[in-house]
Parts: C-alpha cells; structure tokens; sequence
C-alpha cells in the first residue's frame, strides 16, 4: 500500500519518533551529550502486508544540555507485525554534524577511572528536579542508555521516557571500560504506569555506549 | 542590578517601602529620600543583583505592584559564590513562588491569601478527600451587584505533576498582585469571577512529598487495603470506564470501582453541576507534554463547537510561545494522545460547559515531572 500522510500531532507518529528518538540517542550519544526530540515536522504511514506498518519522519531534535543546539533527521520505523518481541527496525539519516564532545567525555572518563571508591548515587534528578552538576554526565549516560530500553521495548501503543535514575553504582573493571549498574525509572505514557529497569551499561569515548544486559523489575508491591 | 518602578497605593505599601529601603540600604534614583516616598508618586529604585530576588520576593508578598524599569544596570561580576538555588534566602515572612511547596505550606498561603487580600479573595470549603483532609478552593471575585460568568481553574489532579499547584498559586499571586495596575485583569475580574482550586488530590499530593515522588492516583483504599488508588482522571462521569482505563486497581489509570466514585471527584462534580449554568470555561491543568487539549478523549468525535474550542486554543498556544519560544501541541486527546474516558474535562464540556481545556505544561519529557524548580517562573510566565 502507498504512504499515507499524517498530521505531525498525531499520536501514533509521535510515539514513532519517539522510538526513534531514543534508537538514535543511544547510537550517537555519550555523557556530554544527549538528544532529545524538538517537533516532528511530517510523518508518513504505510502498511506493508504480511510485515508490518512502516513511518516515515522528519525530527527536529535538540541537545540536552544546550537547546538552542538542534539538529534535523529523517527517520524510518517499521513495527514488525505480530512477533512482539523482534524490537521495530530503525534506520535514520542526521542533517549535519553533532556537537563536538570529545574533551567533555575525556574529562569524565579521566575523572571517574581515577575515583578510588566507585561512584554511587540515588535519586537524579532528585524531588525538586535539580541534578548535581558533577552528576549531569552521570544522568546523561542513563537517558543515553535508556535509549536502548525505549528502542528495545516500544510498540506502536507505547511512548517510554526516562523518568529518573533511582540508583547508580559504578562497577570497577580491568579493562579500560566504565561500567554502571542502573535502576532506573521509566515512564510509559499510553498507561501512565511507572516502571523500574535494570541495566548494565558499559561505556567508552571511543566505543560509544552499550546496554550489556538488562531486566524489567517489578513495580513495588502497590502500597 | 535592576532598577525596579513602583507606585505605592497605600500608607501601608509606602511604610513597607521604606523599611525595605532603609534596611537593605537601597539607592534611591527617584524620589531622593525615603521619607519623600508618598502614595501615587513614582518611586525608583536601584536593586544590587544579589538582592533582586529578596526585594521581588517582598514586594510579592506585600502585593506591591511593581515593573522593572531597567534589567540591568550594570554587570556586577560576582566571581567568588553563584547564587545557590536551594538554599532559602532570607525572606523572614516571605513566599517563595519559585520553588514547590508542601500542602501543609499551600493550605497556610490559602490562609494568607485570603486574610490580606479579602477584599477579593474569599476561601471556600468544597469537600474532603478519602483520607479526610478539607478540600478548598479560591474565590477571586469583584464585588459587584450584577451575577458574573465563571472560569474555574484546577491544579493537582495527578499528585506527581507538582508543576501544576505552582501554577495555580503563581496565577492567583499574579492577578491578584497586578489587579490594580494592570488594566486587563481589572477589565477582566469586572467581568468574571476565578474559581481556583490550587490542589485537587490532597492525599496523592502529600502523599509525592513523603514516600513516592512518582505517584499519580488518589490513596483511596481497595482489595482490604492492598491497593491504592484511583486515577481521578478517569473517574468522572463521562463515558466511564469504557475506553483507556483499567478495572484493576494495580494500574495507573485505574478508574474507580464507578463513576464519582471517589470523594474529590464527588467534591468537584458536585460543585460544578451545580454552577454549571454560570461557568463559561473549565481549565484543569496538568503535567508532562506542552500541550492544549480539547474534547474528547473517549472519542474521536469532535464536540459541538470544536471550530471556536481549537481557535481559542490557537490562540492560547501562540501567546505563550511569544514569551520563550515554548511549542504547545493543540488538539484532542484522542488524536494527539491516546482514548481514554472519564476525563474531568470531557465531562465538563458533557454537562454543557463550552470551554474545557486540559493544559498539559513543561516539559517535553527531558525531565518529565521532575521539572527542575528553576523552571517554575518561566513555565508560569508564559503560561499566564
């Protein structure tokens, strides 16, 4: 079947470019930097028999740490129809250069692998929102890593977002790797419902970042 | 520094004025003395940076209308100390609009609200929530003998969207501290009376403070006390229970074991019904997403006057842009969002109340509902 135009508020193309979003955060960010989606300027839908449905996007997406630094992208998402757990196939193109990270990540990198005890925290952003500055890379690799979860996870009835890094605990390695032990929160808005995740998260400047293993927690027993 | 322009209108203001002055030492540009301060006269006034926020912060809890004739003077290169941003300043009495606020806190602003500004506000008892805590809501009304329309406005329904009571306290502190200077809001307040009610889910609110910022429902009991809560946004009586909710009380949008179920819907339903023909437009104002939403969400169907609703809405959505540049989505739930029903605005609209708008603020999900306090002032602004 051919494309179908869509209104760029239309839910489901959002929670597309959502999904997006996150898959290309996870492929290009690092603790210097994050993305996040600005506006989707056009979306397409077509449905592929036997397959699945397939979005066409434009994404304005924006730094984390700098608004006013944005970047376009066009992306395409296809769900995959019936088997849930093949994660949607995700191809994007970005418009131009990313910011330059590369002396931000170097300092984190130096600084943490010259910690002598391993770095743990709760609670980021904390009640009132606020993130320790020396902890905003800290945060940035867990909604970069998170990322990975949204992509990993979403359906077309789903839009995951990072809610907040309940704990952190740096695990130390030989090698030349960081390594970070998170539970975070996600938040599902189509359910509202809060959920907690586990993941290992391995990180390096000139690797990029990787989920090495994660596991769905279960909600508190409802007090 | 800042050169701040104010024109006191009471002896009262004026004395307040001088005090402030004389203690803080401020440099006086006009008048030349602090004892030539007199009601109806220009007063201008040199504030160095770092006492800024102080003198602002007095001047909003004596509602002294005031306009900042220069932003900045001059740079003052303070190298040794940022400003820190959580620690308290040293306002004696003063309240601190730019930062969230514990119930216990809001219900005493209410007190003091009404006590220094009762000539317009009046404090109204609407009802008490499962946990028994009163529920109030705020009248802004100028006397007058002639019946006014109504614009009723919520905050609080989800516990854990705590921008949204900041809200509703900074709209009320805003009108109220400009009523006399600012001519739109007087032309308006001759017109219309604001129902405010700063917080509608007591319980949950209290509840985010103390033991899970991420709560969302009421703490009304179910399955002998094993689950708690209803998402009181699901629990109105418009298309109840039939689409985007969930009949286990386990679930986040947990609709109720009915329709009205829960005492602080029953406090607001009833309260509304019986208002209704007065009421010209319903705001309930939540958070994540930027957005204005318009009926329904338990249909894509549009309602009656849909044309004026979304023009309206535009219209909203352009003037808060204006100030930071902030992008609001406007639309119906069911086409931006996601179904659901039993929504407090579909209802509203139901029993015939033509503007009913759901306000969905800051931010676009990079911090969600842990919007960073630093951001209250600038949401708030845009937003009024």
């Amino acid at each position: 079947a051919a494309a179908m135009e869509l209104p760029p508020s239309h839910g489901v193309a959002n929670r597309a470019a959502a999904l997006a979003t996150g898959y290309l955060c996870y492929r290009r960010g690092s603790p210097g930097r994050g993305l996040a989606l600005r506006c989707l300027r056009r979306a397409r839908r077509q449905d592929i028999d036997d397959v699945g449905h397939k979005y066409y996007l434009e994404l304005v997406l924006e730094d984390v740490l700098d608004k006013d630094s944005t970047v376009n992208c066009t992306a395409e998402v296809l769900y995959h129809l019936g088997n849930k757990n093949i994660a949607p196939d995700v191809q994007f193109t970005l418009e131009g250069e990313l910011k330059n990270t590369e002396e931000a990540d170097n300092i984190f990198y130096s600084r943490i692998k010259s910690l002598e005890k391993e770095l743990v925290a709760e609670n980021i952003p904390d009640s009132h929102g606020n993130v320790p500055p020396e902890m905003e890379p800290v945060r940035l690799l867990a909604w970069v890593a998170s990322g990975y979860l949204i992509w990993q996870n979403s359906t077309e009835n789903t839009k995951f977002q990072l809610a907040q890094i309940k704990r952190v605990k740096q695990v130390k390695r030989s090698d030349e790797y960081l390594e970070f032990d998170y539970t975070i929160l996600l938040h599902e808005m189509v359910s509202q419902e809060i959920i907690p995740w586990q993941m290992t998260v391995l990180w390096h400047p000139q690797h990029g970042v990787q989920v090495t293993q994660d596991s769905r927690q279960p909600k508190h027993a409802s007090q | 520094d800042q050169v701040f322009h104010i024109v006191p209108e009471t002896l009262q203001q004026v004395q307040h004025l001088q005090h402030l002055c004389s203690t803080l030492l401020l440099d006086f540009w006009k008048p030349q003395l602090p004892e030539d301060i007199s009601t109806g006269e220009d007063l201008h006034i040199r504030v160095p940076a770092h006492l800024v926020q102080e003198v602002k912060d007095s001047l909003d809890h004596h509602m002294i209308s005031y306009k900042v004739l220069i932003p900045d003077v001059q740079q003052l290169v303070d190298q040794s100390m940022p400003k820190e941003r959580n620690s308290h300043r040293q306002v004696p009495e003063g309240y601190d609009y730019t930062q969230y606020h514990p119930m216990d806190e809001i219900y005493q602003w209410m007190t003091q609200i009404q006590k220094t500004n009762s000539e317009l506000v009046t404090q109204h008892y609407l009802g008490k929530t499962i946990e028994n805590r009163t529920m109030y809501y705020l009248q802004i009304s100028q006397p007058s003998d002639k019946t006014k329309k109504i614009i009723w406005m919520d905050c609080g329904i989800h516990a854990r969207e705590w921008i949204s009571p900041a809200f509703c306290q900074w709209f009320v502190k805003e009108i109220l501290q400009n009523y006399k200077s600012d001519p739109k809001i007087r032309r308006f307040l001759q017109n219309l009376d604001l129902y405010v009610l700063p917080v509608l889910n007591i319980d949950g609110y209290m509840y985010s403070w103390e033991k899970d910022r991420l709560w969302r429902k009421n703490r009304s009991p179910y399955m002998n006390g094993t689950c708690y809560g209803t998402d009181l946004n699901r629990n109105f009586n418009s298309s109840w229970g039939s689409i985007g909710v969930s009949y286990n009380c386990t679930s986040e949008i947990f609709c109720g074991s009915g329709p009205e179920s829960e005492p602080e819907t029953r406090a607001v339903a009833q309260f509304i019904e019986k208002k209704k023909s007065d009421i010209l437009c319903y705001l309930t104002i939540h958070s994540y997403g930027q957005y204005i939403l318009t009926p329904y969400g338990s249909t894509t169907e549009p309602p009656s006057n849909s044309e004026e609703l979304m023009h309206v809405a535009k219209k909203a959505a352009d003037a808060l842009m204006g100030k930071y540049g902030t992008s609001y989505e406007v639309g119906s739930t069911s086409l931006i969002l996601y179904s659901n029903s039993g929504s407090s605005r579909d209802w509203a609209h139901m029993i015939g109340i033509p503007f009913s708008y759901t306000f969905e603020l800051r931010d676009n999900g990079t911090h969600g509902f842990l919007l960073p306090s630093d951001q209250i002032q600038p949401t708030c602004e845009e937003t009024m």
